[in-house]
């Protein structure tokens, strides 16, 4: 049996349930995320002394993953674009590019990680090494969830392309607004974890 | 203090331990309250219940009224359980538990004593004539000094330990700073009304004026492990007389060292 | 051919996955507890006809050692909160229900359905398996509160770390699923208030799974880098675990867990709760035969219960050091959420007037839960009041409360369901004798189980105490109870002899049921539901002038012959 509304949008309530699922979706991933911040807050306010955080993690290396982010954010935006005004090259390049942006992501925080281990810094060390592991590489699991979603879409999802072209624009704009999801939770771990 | 007929009979109901501190008298009062309003509640919704099961069933009444209940009045039982909730709440449950935690004796006025639990005991530890705890360290724990103890402490040499027995004096307030080696445990003197987890990494302060003498014994109310049932402590409230003497008692069984 | 349904993206056929899942999980947990309460009848008492059958290293001649007895109990709570009565509730329930009732084809997403029942059954069939690790199941409460459960020896408490993590991945799907079927596949004519109250209450409860679980999926998370990966986000500096220093970082907080914890678990009873009033509702309708008293109150009481259940979690931790300003505002929003539940509460009672109340099988257990999940919100007043939870905490009063709530309050309620929707899932009748039998078996049983608890707790009786508290001096007056209570409990279990042989027997043998046996009103008793459409309020019972004393949702004009017919 057909469910409807898979494609089109009900009148009444203006959405589509993909849509709607993947807000409801983000509802709850902005509390887990949530959890983990205010763990973060309770944990640091408790704490009888702090690591100087800008001094344990390298700033740069961070800034430079949030400017990755921030471009694959607009590279995916305009990926949907391509995807729903029906231009097929535009729409591979710009994701092929989110995906090539993601995995420099991963590759950076990789070395972020493989130095700081290296240097004797593990999750064991303290708890603000503990938390920065765990918030980190949940973020990095959503990354890497989010590229082989992308990666789908450019490659066996594509096939969708010619016969329900609609519901192929459609799942490249939900898989666009986990990615800047996924982008803003990583500006605040960008925000607590290196600059505060 | 004899309370009066309609109180007396919910704690003949109740049967709590017998209240032997300042401030039971607060917490049973709201225990007989509230039991009163659930009580209340309880009988009235089920006499109403019962009433409309026996009149309304199928076989005496066999067309149904589509239109319900008319009248304000089931508006009237939830504004009144509001109501009573909000009496019970700010005049009776916020006043004593601020008596609780905000309103702490003086230690020069009161037994100041720490309680650190353990799996599965309590550690009493009294400071002495000085009034003064000495230090203690982890580098000095053993089987025989649980506490970690530092005996060349100046103030470490007149204090008073003990395991599972905490003695009190009778009408004097009573501080008791709580704190734990290892997991959550909940320190409880029943007929004190007293209850406290003991969270780690914290010190927790209680606070308590003993107002009868008795042998009783201190629970463990927190699941701390496989021997949590078998926490058990006790304490003992005596004249103050017999409180000195027994710390007295103690004290001198230092000396040699 | 059997294994073919567990493929079925079916919302009817996952519900039924759904159901029979969860009720083998309901036997489990309830098995368990029928081995704790042995020992705490007969503590240090070899178990009878099981004993020899739980092992060594739990019970050696069938003597239960506390390490088994912690973790009968944390398993027992575990297992009937997470895997048996939210999944049949919510996933059971909802499923099956949700979308019959609204008229929608099928959940709005199939696939996400049956990955939902999947990842149930994979944390199910986790937690079953913890119990055969090295060092047995978790035994930390099904609260397990750090230090206790970081520092936990048995493997067992990690496995329910990752246990729950799938639990929550599959209540996390399922939510979303009935949100948006909700909001986007109702019928054509099925506006908001037009819904049955059973569909607002899932509605609500998905919104509380969506958003409270989170909070436990951290702190699991959390737990779990603490127990593997050596971190300390529980534990402070300076532990001394068994007189020696715990080698670990410390910096943590113990109490952070219990915010994240309670924070789910407190909107979590709602969870519980929810379906379960809608249910009642539901049935109570059909069988006074008239519409529900106060229909659109109820359903913004759900609202008001919904979120406020999100502010009110430290109610658990007043003894925690809680000072004035926080502990007034916890207690008041426990006080101010009460009213909510009497509004529902009275509302369902008040729907009996004036009505033609039928005693059918059904209709007797959601009678029967209006006392009871009464006796379990009443016993709540005193444990929400900070002073009065001084000498209640974490006695065996708390023990009653919850299980009224839960036992004779929910699973009654799921009980009525399943007598209630069973011919409209197998198009035969159960049995009413043995229905009726089960029906006060239970209701005996339970309150003989229950009642007693509060005796105990008032009289200063822990919960979770291996011996059941005879240690203790103060228990002594009452330690007798704990006799009655397991009698209580073993014939509970007898009881439940007659409902399982009913199920299985009226799959068969029942009498043949009509497509609309209850004559009831709602979409899901429809025989056309190919494109249904709704012409009128849910609960339209004996309406002036109508032939008959229902006129269903799905019927567009009422033809009218003169007076009601009876």
């Amino acid at each position: 049996m057909d469910i409807p509304y898979t494609t089109d949008v009900r009148p009444d309530t203006g959405l589509t349930n993909p849509k709607l699922g993947m807000w409801l979706f983000l509802a709850s991933e902005v509390m887990l995320f949530g959890s983990f911040f205010s763990s973060y807050a309770l944990l640091r306010v408790g704490a009888a002394s702090w690591p100087d955080q800008s001094a344990v993690l390298s700033v740069p290396l961070a800034a430079l993953n949030t400017a990755v982010l921030l471009a694959s954010s607009v590279t995916i935006a305009l990926a949907w674009r391509a995807a729903r005004q029906g231009d097929r090259a535009a729409y591979r390049g710009l994701m092929a590019a989110t995906i090539a942006l993601g995995i420099v992501f991963l590759g950076v925080k990789g070395s972020e990680y493989a130095d700081k281990l290296s240097q004797g810094l593990a999750p064991s060390t303290d708890v603000f090494l503990g938390l920065y592991y765990t918030m980190t590489g949940l973020h990095a699991l959503h990354i890497a969830a989010g590229l082989a979603v992308n990666a789908y879409l450019i490659g066996p999802g594509a096939r969708m392309w010619q016969a329900q072209h609609a519901r192929f624009a459609n799942r490249v704009e939900l898989a666009a607004l986990y990615w800047h999801f996924v982008d803003v939770i990583w500006i605040c771990i960008f925000a607590v974890f290196y600059l505060l | 203090m004899t309370p009066d007929p309609i109180t007396k009979l919910m704690l003949d109901i109740l049967r709590m331990p017998p209240a032997a501190s300042a401030h039971a008298a607060d917490v049973d009062q709201l225990m007989v309250l509230v039991h009163w309003l659930m009580a209340i509640l309880f009988t009235g919704w089920s006499i109403f219940f019962v009433y409309v099961l026996v009149r309304f069933r199928r076989g005496a009444h066999p067309v149904a009224d589509p239109r319900g209940v008319r009248g304000r009045w089931s508006t009237f039982v939830e504004g009144g359980v509001l109501v009573a909730e909000v009496i019970l709440l700010a005049f009776f449950s916020i006043p004593a538990w601020s008596s609780r935690v905000d309103a702490f004796p003086s230690a020069q006025q009161s037994t100041v004593v720490r309680v650190v639990a353990e799996q599965f005991a309590w550690n009493v530890h009294y400071p002495g004539a000085d009034g003064a705890f000495g230090r203690t360290d982890v580098t000095f724990l053993s089987a025989t000094n649980p506490l970690g103890l530092d005996r060349s402490d100046p103030a470490a040499r007149d204090d008073v330990t003990t395991i599972n027995r905490l003695n009190l004096p009778m009408g004097r307030p009573v501080i008791v700073y709580l704190s734990t080696k290892d997991m959550v445990h909940s320190f409880t003197l029943p007929q004190m009304r007293v209850k406290q987890d003991a969270v780690p990494g914290t010190v927790q302060p209680v606070w308590f004026t003993p107002t009868r003498t008795g042998e009783w014994e201190i629970a463990c109310s927190q699941l701390c492990g496989l021997g949590h049932y078998r926490m058990r402590g006790f304490y003992s409230v005596q004249t103050r007389e017999d409180f000195a003497s027994w710390l007295a008692a103690e004290t001198a069984a230092l000396a040699p060292r | 051919m059997f294994l073919k349904h567990f493929f079925s993206t079916d919302h009817k056929v996952i519900g039924l996955l759904y159901a029979f899942t969860a009720l083998f999980f309901l036997l489990v947990g309830f098995f368990l507890i029928v081995i704790l309460r042995w020992q705490l009848a007969y503590p240090g008492q070899p178990v009878p006809v099981v004993g020899p059958l739980l092992g060594d290293a739990n019970a050696p001649g069938g003597i239960i050692l506390p390490e088994f007895y912690n973790q009968l109990g944390a398993m027992h709570g575990t297992i009937m909160v997470f895997l048996g009565v939210v999944p049949l509730a919510v996933g059971a329930f909802g499923n099956y229900l949700v979308p019959l009732q609204i008229g929608a084809p099928d959940m709005a997403f199939p696939r996400l359905n049956l990955g939902s029942y999947w990842f149930y059954l994979a944390g199910g069939v986790v937690m079953l398996s913890s119990f055969f690790v090295p060092g047995g199941a978790a035994n930390n409460g099904w609260t397990s509160y750090p230090p206790l459960s970081d520092l936990s020896p048995t493997s067992g408490q990690t496995w329910w770390l990752v246990g729950m993590l799938c639990i929550i991945l599959s209540s996390l799907l399922g939510s979303i699923n009935i949100i948006t079927t909700i909001v986007q596949l109702r019928a054509p004519g099925m506006t908001w208030f037009r819904m049955p109250f059973l569909v607002w209450a899932q509605f609500v409860t998905a919104f509380l799974l969506l958003l409270a679980f989170p909070a436990l999926q951290a702190a699991a998370i959390l737990q779990g880098m603490d127990r593997v990966a050596g971190t300390s986000f529980f534990l402070p500096s300076g532990l001394v675990v068994s007189g020696r220093p715990l080698d670990v970082s410390g910096g943590g907080n113990a109490l952070l867990w219990q915010h994240l914890f309670w924070f789910l678990a407190h909107p979590e009873v709602y969870v519980l709760i929810l379906p379960a009033m809608g249910i009642v509702a539901e049935i109570i309708a059909n069988n006074t035969r008239k519409p529900l008293w106060g229909y659109r109150l109820m359903v913004y009481s759900l609202f008001v219960l919904g979120v406020l259940s999100f502010l009110v979690w430290a109610h658990h931790m007043f003894l925690t050091g809680m000072g004035t300003a926080i502990s007034a505002f916890f207690q008041a929003t426990t006080m101010i959420i009460s009213i909510p539940s009497v509004v529902i509460l009275t509302s369902l009672i008040l729907s009996l007037w004036g009505g033609s109340i039928r005693f059918t099988t059904p209709m007797l257990f959601a009678l029967a839960f209006l006392p009871m999940f009464g006796m379990g919100g009443l016993t709540g007043l005193p444990l929400g009041l900070a002073t009065t939870d001084i000498p209640l905490h974490d006695t065996t009063y708390v023990v009653g409360h919850f299980h009224y709530v839960v036992a004779p309050g929910t699973i009654f309620a799921l009980f009525a369901g399943i007598y209630y929707w069973f011919p409209r899932i197998t198009g035969r009748m159960m049995n009413d004798t043995l229905g009726r039998m089960h029906f006060v078996g239970s209701l005996v049983s339970m309150n003989a189980i229950f009642m007693p608890m509060f005796v105990q707790g008032l009289a200063g009786v822990n919960r979770r105490l291996w011996d059941g508290g005879m240690e203790y001096a103060h228990a002594q007056g009452v330690l007798s109870l704990n006799v009655h209570m397991s009698i209580g409990a073993f014939a509970l279990a007898f009881f439940q002899i007659f409902f399982i042989v009913n199920l299985f027997a009226s799959l068969k043998q029942g009498r043949v049921a009509s497509a609309n046996p209850w004559d009831a009103t709602t979409l899901e008793w429809s025989e056309d539901t190919a494109s249904p459409r709704v012409y009128r309020d849910p609960y339209d019972y004996s309406p002036p002038g109508a032939p008959r004393d229902f006129v269903p949702q799905y019927v567009a004009r009422v033809v009218s012959s003169g007076p009601a017919e009876g």
